[in-house]
């Protein structure tokens, strides 16, 4: 997205201008508070002593702050965090370079038929997935990869090659031939102007890629209870035994979902930006 | 021959594992799926048989689909598309002009969209707890304390069948951010001189909007419901999350997943599947296509 220009300048003031304006941020700020109030009783509950929670009290401020809640939950939910650890960091990784191979050669090193290829890479994007659970669930079982965390790391890479190579593609397709076509003239090949050419320029999609896919990978419910055992469990699927049930406490509930969306939250809070530029790509408008 | 091989061969080269993978897992596997469903496989054993189409017109007389499932799955579609549309709408419109606080407002409405939907749904599921009296908790907890006693909702847990709308509300909360930076990109994307010569044409700020910045939004607004109509039909997480075993808030993708791993109704669950594939391809297809020729057009 460019700079937008300057607003405002030329145009006439009406005379109804501040109330506008005023209006204006009313309705904004009214609406804020309805978007953080779930994340207000979340976290007042989970900052509460134990002892004083309950759920009719649930909008009270609490008398004093404490982290017993997270201690209680968290050796609950410390194999499934780091379980997700380990499987979203890998196929983030995975899926950004191959889709970043992908994108060079769909934009830069095309072949006859690379947008209808492109096309039907795209569609894997938009799949539901329950059309593709029985005929994974067999290849994996037969394959001795269900179970563990490889089998889950290859289907996030797979599914996500669309989206990554979408972002790639929209990226390299913004760099000028010129630069690509310097390269082939001083005799390199395409994987050497992949390498060293293109690769270097491409920290920024590289981001988007990565945190997009993280994302997914981490939020993921249906892949990780298909394809993992319990010890395996990505935080989403531990998330859900422990408090996916109303007999759980509900302090504790609040306490597991604040721990299981806190690096995703995190993320978010940091690198925002790139954030929103993959939910650009994913509608198709990289 | 040779010579152009040589030049787009090591491209072909390059990607093919990733083609090879998606042919695999996405069409070797919907077209599986498909082959499943036209199976009578039930039970551990894949049966490899071929019954026609059994499994679909079975389900066309299943009241478990066809008198909870598609109504429901309908309901919440509009409900929720609709919702996000207009509150995402509203939110960019308000956005738009708004020179103070624009990125932090912004961000604001689109961060529960960073958290995952058994997250969601679990923190939805206490505030529209559906006790009454002493235990009034959540939403209707506010209700009453703002004296809106009357608006107080079951929720997702009533018995109307509209139950289900209950549950556009943390998928609308959820995605609603992202409709808005959808409607702002659109809104950037109108060239300032646009709207400078209306003004000079003398148009008022809404004319401006109406005349100018509305038809070029269409594209977002065709984005927009496209992307938010397949999510709505493949969601899954969401409701398993809230309330999984409640038939008011049932949608073929959890009948899919409870009759085929739970009940062992392969077959079936392949159906089922493949009819929200044709769902989501009659409005994800049509858009691909439109998407990478326009493109190429530019």
């Amino acid at each position: 997205m460019t700079a937008a220009p300057a607003r405002g300048h030329g145009r006439i003031r009406s005379p109804w201008a501040p109330y506008t304006t005023t209006a204006r941020y009313l309705a904004l700020f009214a609406l804020a508070c309805l978007f953080i109030l779930p994340v207000y009783a979340l976290l007042v509950t989970a900052l509460k002593l134990p002892a004083e929670v309950s759920v009719v009290r649930m909008w009270q401020w609490p008398h004093e702050l404490s982290l017993d809640n997270f201690r209680i939950v968290w050796p609950k939910l410390r194999d499934g965090f780091g379980n997700s650890v380990a499987m979203a960091l890998p196929a983030s990784a995975l899926s950004s370079l191959l889709g970043a191979a992908n994108g060079f050669v769909l934009s830069k090193w095309r072949f006859p038929g690379a947008d209808f290829a492109f096309a039907l890479i795209l569609f894997g994007m938009f799949i539901p997935y329950q059309a593709v659970l029985i005929p994974m669930f067999q290849t994996m079982s037969a394959s001795g990869l269900r179970g563990g965390l490889s089998g889950l790391i290859m289907v996030h890479v797979i599914y996500g090659l669309p989206i990554t190579t979408l972002i790639f593609r929209s990226y390299f397709a913004g760099i000028s031939d010129e630069l690509i076509e310097a390269a082939r003239v001083d005799g390199a090949g395409m994987l050497r102007t992949f390498a060293f050419v293109a690769l270097p320029i491409a920290p920024p999609a590289f981001a988007v890629a990565m945190i997009w896919q993280f994302t997914s990978a981490w939020n993921d419910f249906l892949f990780g209870v298909l394809l993992t055992n319990k010890d395996r469990w990505p935080i989403t699927v531990a998330l859900n035994n422990i408090a996916g049930s109303q007999a759980v406490p509900f302090n504790e509930a609040m306490a597991s979902a604040l721990l299981a969306c806190l690096p995703t939250l995190a993320v978010y809070v940091v690198l925002g930006r790139f954030f929103l530029r993959g939910l650009m790509a994913g509608a198709l408008k990289g | 021959m040779l010579r152009r091989l040589r030049a787009w061969g090591p491209g072909l080269l390059l990607i093919s594992p990733s083609l090879i993978a998606l042919a695999v897992f996405v069409y070797g596997f919907l077209g599986w799926n498909i082959r499943v469903s036209l199976s009578s496989w039930r039970g551990l054993l894949p049966a490899h048989d071929f019954v026609g189409l059994a499994n679909y017109t079975a389900l066309a007389s299943d009241p478990r689909f066809m008198q909870y499932d598609v109504p429901n799955i309908a309901i919440f579609t509009v409900v929720f598309v609709a919702g996000s549309l207009v509150v995402g709408f509203v939110l960019a419109l308000l956005l738009d002009r708004a020179e103070f606080g624009q990125h932090a407002l912004r961000s604001l409405y689109l961060f529960p969209m960073a958290i995952s939907f058994i997250a969601t749904a679990i923190i939805w599921r206490w505030l529209m707890d559906n006790g009454g009296g002493e235990s009034t908790t959540g939403l209707n907890k506010l209700l009453v304390d703002a004296g809106l006693g009357s608006l107080r909702s079951d929720w997702f847990k009533s018995s109307s069948r509209w139950a289900i709308a209950a549950i556009a509300l943390p998928a609308g909360w959820s995605l609603s951010g992202y409709v808005m930076s959808l409607f702002l990109a659109g809104m950037r994307g109108v060239p300032e001189e646009l709207r400078e010569a209306a003004r000079v044409d003398g148009a008022s700020e809404p004319r401006v909007f109406w005349h100018v910045v509305r038809p070029m939004l269409l594209p977002v607004l065709m984005s927009a419901v496209v992307i938010l109509a397949h999510i709505s039909l493949k969601t899954f997480d969401l409701f398993y999350a809230m309330d999984q075993k409640n038939i008011k808030i049932d949608t073929p993708a959890l009948y899919m997943w409870f009759t085929t791993f739970d009940g062992g109704f392969y077959a079936r669950g392949a159906a089922i599947a493949a009819l929200l594939l044709l769902g989501v391809a009659t409005v994800i297809v049509p858009y691909i296509w439109y998407s990478v020729r326009a493109e190429r057009v530019k």
